[in-house]
């Protein structure tokens, strides 16, 4: 089994063979690996003379898991979301990590206390916290605009498509929230029977009118052409079509669901050492930072915070555009990993047969 | 003819004329061209063993593959570690649906003891939550406390978690026990098996694969019925035009080949959209009000436009093929013999084209049926076939054995419809080109 | 277009100035008029593009005449479609159709028309019976050989008993030995059916053997209509003395002419003696021809008073039941003369020379248009 996995990866796998001094890191294309090029690939080559080479994929955790299972490594270092990272590390497919290795904060806070909570695992070290939230066209809406997750479910008020992301994770807690359930008992109701049942019974309202997206790039696309009038979406990539395209699209805050994504190390990663050195350098608080001027995704330490200044267009101050700035945590929910990872397979199932139905 | 050791033994069977027997000499006249003949195959025999019979083979060990709960591969050393021994081999001696004894809990927690020390708690837990939800974090947890357990293992388990004692979660210890498995199957089926290990149909609410399966298929025929359609004129347009201004029209036709399938899926999202252009053009001539602009795209409209759109060279070709070498004196023939034309294409050119629209059909129905990409970013929540739940267990809940057990059973509804193609038609009545 | 025997009887199939053209530029089929009694064998001859495939299909309706109408027993036809003509097809290349058996293809056209099961399976095995293929009503036509094909094609035309039956070039696929074979059937067939037939080939050994008439088609117009004895010794003009069996042609002038009688000078200098074809006074260049068995060498067989010609031998050819002798006559190196192997039949050898002579019926002084 092993074996024939090695072949048929193999052909594969040599177009990403690293020489010496270079490293690979594995990350999700985009604005999101540009603003880690800037962020953290230049200055660590800089630093080190290590060349930082730049692969995409539409979610490094399934290349990973192949390559890994196949014994046939060619990456060093991969940008995975927090409940892959743990599922990986369960299946023993990534290099645990000592959080010990991590250097303290520019002010002194030791790493762990540093760090958001929960930042660093077994095998990931979280660098962004992402949130999914909801946007709208403003020019579809005179008079009243949506401002509350509610908004995003009723239809009488604010009639019109909607974009959701096609999956239970983020849509499920929306869909609570908007039927009344504080942020801080989502997971709570969710657990039970009943909780479910309820979620999807609010989704049911809105199901007809729902435009479903996969891809990050959609729903800023859908609501530029019209299709929907409010839509769910990264943070990142609505702030990138707000601010960077000049698009008329608001983002609403409450009910935004945050995530942790990180890097981790794959097991049998080829230049494991370079790779460690490429992980901490990249966490610290002065890289968090400079990445967060290129994209809205908030720095994982909180001693970033002070450090992260204008965007690049050189006028738009991005503390106000990160979902951990404190007025946009307000209403805001983290997600429970651990719910997610004992979970998602019940939910998703559900899910995927309430869509077919 | 005087010369009688040049005349065969009529007797014994036939030899040549140095009284070798002639089928022996046949087969050594014709080895060395066998042999060549072998030799010119063999690239190709060995790229499709790697690249074709090899991955299905993998997919077929993969969908049974059961070992999460029985090993435990050491990535450091490579080593095969096995799990659970003492509690595998408590399920090996009672049956199935029987009550946990303290031998039983006994042998669970010092299994999790040696699955902690090797790190595999949470492998384990990952298995037993495909089956039960929240029994992942309940393996890790647990796992974490078992060290400093002590007898009565029963009590102590239940201190730690009261989940222990659900007997769905030692149903499903039990079904994970085995290094292969059918399950993989019965969920692929929307079935389970209950406490007792019997096999039971899965929830209502939470049962979407056969209704995925059925409605692959039928969008697959729909497909495949609506390109015969379309490209059934098309091809017969090629057909009997001269060949220059068949040439023309055929670009036309292969002109979707050559545009990437990305492009060609987005445009019709571009053109079907509710303010798209199709809809836009209704609007602007009056066909339909601006509130009552048609949902043609992200559901089954969609995709059917769209994968027809896609598909419809696979049809014209085959058929095309067919009918250019159709003589029309056949046609005449029947027309001359007193046929109308609508009963000498029925009865006469018609059936002549049977071998084209069963590789048509056969090409186009076995390729919607894998298709992926186009229902993904078309068919929304209803236009979903079979595909889009398989890349979802390989991209998203990286459950790859149960990706691997609905592309087996894909690959057998293919390989049915193939034999019975071949019982109804006859394969040898299929012509590609 | 010369009204010959035959023709005075009503005529069953006529073409009446029938014009043809595909391209809107250029005239295949150019004025043709054409009758045909009820009957008769009529072969339509002519090398390919001629016209002669584009007469059968619009008499079967496959093509529109662009101008002219054509009558079917006294009908207009051109509005009719093909399959309500009733006429019989003989294709070229069968057209048997392949998803059917033997028995299902002659089948076919009483089924169309109605007929009960029966009463088809009798019609069937007589027809396949008058081909003498009564036991192959099972099999496939890809089982058939080219002959048994082509019968079963004979047969198919035949049995709804249509009174007109086309065939276009139905021999043309099979060995010479079938060929012949098959032409003897055919005619046999149209004999014993009383049917009217039009076929058409580019075989002028089939189309004289068999048919009542020929029409040698050339250019788009029949070049002449005519029984085939007349067609042979009767040439009206080069092409059709050309087309038809062997022919010497001497190039000349036209010294003086009688009713039947022509004097002609060739170029180089000898006079002959000719009949006058479709030249008419003195002065104009001719083409005399005269057919290679019609050649005398010996003095005994010479016409009293006729002109002889000097030859020299240049090749003598055994073709085992003729003798064909080469020579260089009024300098033309391709004179051929043949005369039959008989008892005591001289055999000339290269480099002889002799004078030569002819009947002067049989030297036919046509107008040389090959200028024009």
């Amino acid at each position: 089994m092993k074996k024939t996995l090695i072949l048929t990866t193999a052909l594969t796998g040599f177009a990403f063979a690293a020489g010496a001094e270079e490293i690979t890191v594995m990350s999700w294309g985009g604005a999101y690996a540009k603003s880690q090029i800037e962020g953290y690939h230049k200055p660590f080559t800089e630093k080190t003379g290590v060349k930082v080479i730049s692969v995409d994929a539409d979610n490094p955790a399934t290349p990973i898991k192949a390559q890994v299972e196949a014994g046939n490594v060619t990456v060093d270092v991969v940008d995975v979301e927090y409940p892959d990272a743990v599922r990986l590390c369960d299946e023993g497919l990534l290099e645990e990590i000592d959080p010990s290795i991590l250097p303290p904060g520019a002010d002194g806070t030791p790493a762990e206390e540093d760090f958001l909570d929960g930042a660093i695992s077994d095998c990931l070290v979280t660098t962004i916290v992402f949130s999914t939230l909801y946007g709208y066209d403003s020019t579809k809406f005179e008079g009243e605009a949506p401002s509350t997750i509610a908004d995003l479910f009723d239809m009488e008020k604010f009639p019109g498509k909607r974009g959701m992301r096609k999956a239970p994770k983020t849509t499920l807690e929306m869909a609570l929230m908007a039927d009344g359930v504080a942020p801080e008992d989502v997971y709570e109701v969710l657990e039970t029977d009943e909780g479910v049942d309820r979620a999807f019974a609010k989704l049911d309202t809105i199901k007809d009118n729902v435009v479903w997206w996969e891809a990050g790039a959609q729903p800023p696309q859908l609501l530029a052409d019209g299709e929907v009038v409010m839509t769910t979406a990264y943070n990142g990539r609505l702030f990138n079509a707000a601010v960077g395209e000049g698009q008329p699209f608001v983002m609403v805050y409450d009910g935004q669901v945050m995530d942790y994504d990180g890097y981790a190390i794959p097991k049998g990663a080829p230049n494991l050492e370079r790779a460690l050195e490429f992980l901490v350098f990249a966490t610290e608080t002065e890289q968090l930072a400079e990445q967060a001027k290129w994209i809205s995704y908030g720095p994982a330490r909180k001693s970033s915070a002070p450090f992260v200044g204008l965007y690049q267009d050189g006028k738009t101050e991005m503390g106000p555009h990160m979902p951990t700035s404190p007025e946009n945590l307000e209403g805001a929910l983290t997600t429970d990993y651990e719910f997610w990872v004992d979970y998602n397979t019940e939910l998703s199932e559900r899910f995927n047969a309430w869509l077919a139905q | 003819m005087s010369d009688a050791s040049t005349v065969p033994d009529q007797t014994g069977p036939l030899k040549t004329a140095d009284g070798k027997p002639l089928k022996s000499a046949l087969a050594a006249a014709q080895a060395h061209r066998t042999r060549r003949a072998f030799y010119l195959v063999a690239p190709l025999l060995f790229f499709v063993l790697i690249t074709f019979l090899l991955p299905i083979g993998q997919m077929l060990t993969m969908s049974v593959n059961n070992s999460s709960f029985y090993s435990w591969l050491d990535r450091d050393t490579g080593e095969k570690i096995p799990l659970m021994v003492e509690l595998r081999e408590w399920f090996d001696e009672t049956p199935a649906g029987t009550e946990p004894d303290e031998a039983a809990y006994a042998a669970l927690v010092s299994g999790l003891v040696h699955a902690r020390d090797v790190k595999a708690a949470g492998q384990i837990g990952t298995r037993i939550n495909y089956d039960v939800s929240r029994t992942r974090s309940l393996f890790t947890k647990t796992a974490r406390k078992a060290p400093k357990m002590e007898p009565p293992y029963k009590e102590a388990l239940l201190d730690a978690d009261e989940d222990w004692a659900n007997p769905r979660l030692w149903g499903a210890m039990r079904n994970a026990s085995k290094a292969f498995t059918i399950d993989f199957y019965l969920s692929a089926l929307d079935r389970t098996r209950d406490d007792q290990g019997n096999i039971v149909k899965i929830d209502e609410e939470r049962a979407v694969y056969l209704l995925l399966f059925k409605r692959t298929l039928i969008m697959s025929a729909l497909i495949t019925f609506m390109t015969l359609l379309l490209g059934f004129p098309i091809a017969h347009l090629l057909a009997i035009l001269p060949l220059r201004h068949s040439n023309l029209l055929m670009i036309f036709v292969l002109l979707p080949f050559w545009t990437s399938l990305l492009v060609r899926t987005t445009s019709w999202i571009v053109l079907l959209q509710s303010q798209g252009v199709v809809n836009d053009l209704w609007v602007s001539l009056g066909i339909i009000s601006d509130e009552g602009r048609l949902q043609m795209i992200y559901n089954q409209t969609g995709t059917i436009i769209a994968m027809t759109h896609i598909l419809l060279p696979f049809m014209v070709l085959p058929l095309y093929s067919v009918m250019r070498p159709i003589d029309p004196s056949y046609v005449r023939a029947a027309r001359s013999l007193g046929a109308t034309s609508w009963t000498a294409f029925r009865r006469i050119y018609l059936p002549q084209t049977i071998p084209g629209i069963g590789a048509g059909g056969l090409l186009v129905f076995i390729l919607s049926v894998g298709y992926y990409i186009t229902p993904a970013l078309v068919g929304g929540s209803t236009g979903q076939l079979i595909s889009n739940l398989i890349a979802f267990h390989m991209q998203n809940s990286l459950n790859w054995s149960l990706a691997a057990a609905l592309a087996s059973l894909l690959l057998f509804c293919v390989l049915l419809l193939y034999w019975l193609y071949d019982r109804l038609v006859g394969i040898d009545n299929l012509k590609l080109g | 277009m010369t009204e010959t025997a035959g023709t005075n009887a009503a005529p069953f199939v006529e073409f009446r100035s029938v014009q043809k053209s595909y391209d809107g530029e250029t005239l295949v089929v150019k004025d043709l008029n054409l009758k045909m009694p009820k009957g008769e064998f009529l072969t339509m001859l002519g090398p390919s593009g001629s016209g002669k495939t584009t007469c059968l299909m619009m008499l079967a309706g496959f093509e529109t005449a662009t101008h002219g109408e054509i009558l079917l027993d006294h009908h207009p036809i051109n509005n009719i479609p093909p399959h309500k003509r009733g006429i019989g097809m003989v294709f070229q290349n069968y057209a048997l159709f392949p998803h059917m058996t033997v028995a299902e293809n002659l089948a076919f056209p009483l089924e169309v028309r109605g007929m009960g099961k029966s009463e088809r399976e009798a019609n069937v095995l007589r027809a396949l019976d008058m081909v003498q293929m009564g036991s192959f009503g099972a099999r496939r036509p890809a089982q058939l050989s080219g002959g048994q094909k082509q019968r079963i094609a004979l047969a198919r035309a035949l049995v709804f008993e249509p009174e007109l039956v086309l065939m276009d070039e139905p021999l043309g696929a099979l060995d010479k030995q079938l060929r012949e074979h098959m032409q003897f059937e055919i005619k046999a067939l149209h004999d014993r059916l009383g049917i009217t037939v039009v076929y058409v080939t580019h075989d002028q050994s089939e189309a004289l053997t068999m048919s009542d008439r020929v029409a040698v088609f050339d250019d788009g117009r029949i070049q002449q209509l005519a029984p085939p004895d007349e067609l042979y010794e009767r040439p009206q003009n080069a092409f059709v003395a050309g087309f038809i069996g062997e022919n010497n042609k001497l190039e000349g002038r036209i010294e003086e002419i009688h009713d039947d009688k022509a004097l002609v000078r060739l170029k180089t200098g000898e006079l002959i003696d000719a009949t006058p074809v479709n030249v008419t006074k003195p002065g104009q260049d001719t083409l005399v021809s005269i057919r290679p068995e019609r050649v005398e060498f010996k003095p005994e067989f010479f016409d009293p008073g006729a002109h002889t010609i000097e030859a020299e031998v240049l090749e003598f050819i055994y073709m085992g039941d003729t003798f064909r002798t080469r020579m260089r006559v009024a300098g033309h190196d391709d004179f051929v003369m043949k005369c039959r192997n008989m008892m005591g039949q001289p055999r000339l050898e290269p480099g002889q020379k002799l004078p030569i002579s002819w009947h002067m019926q049989d030297a036919r002084a046509l107008e040389d248009d090959r200028a024009i």
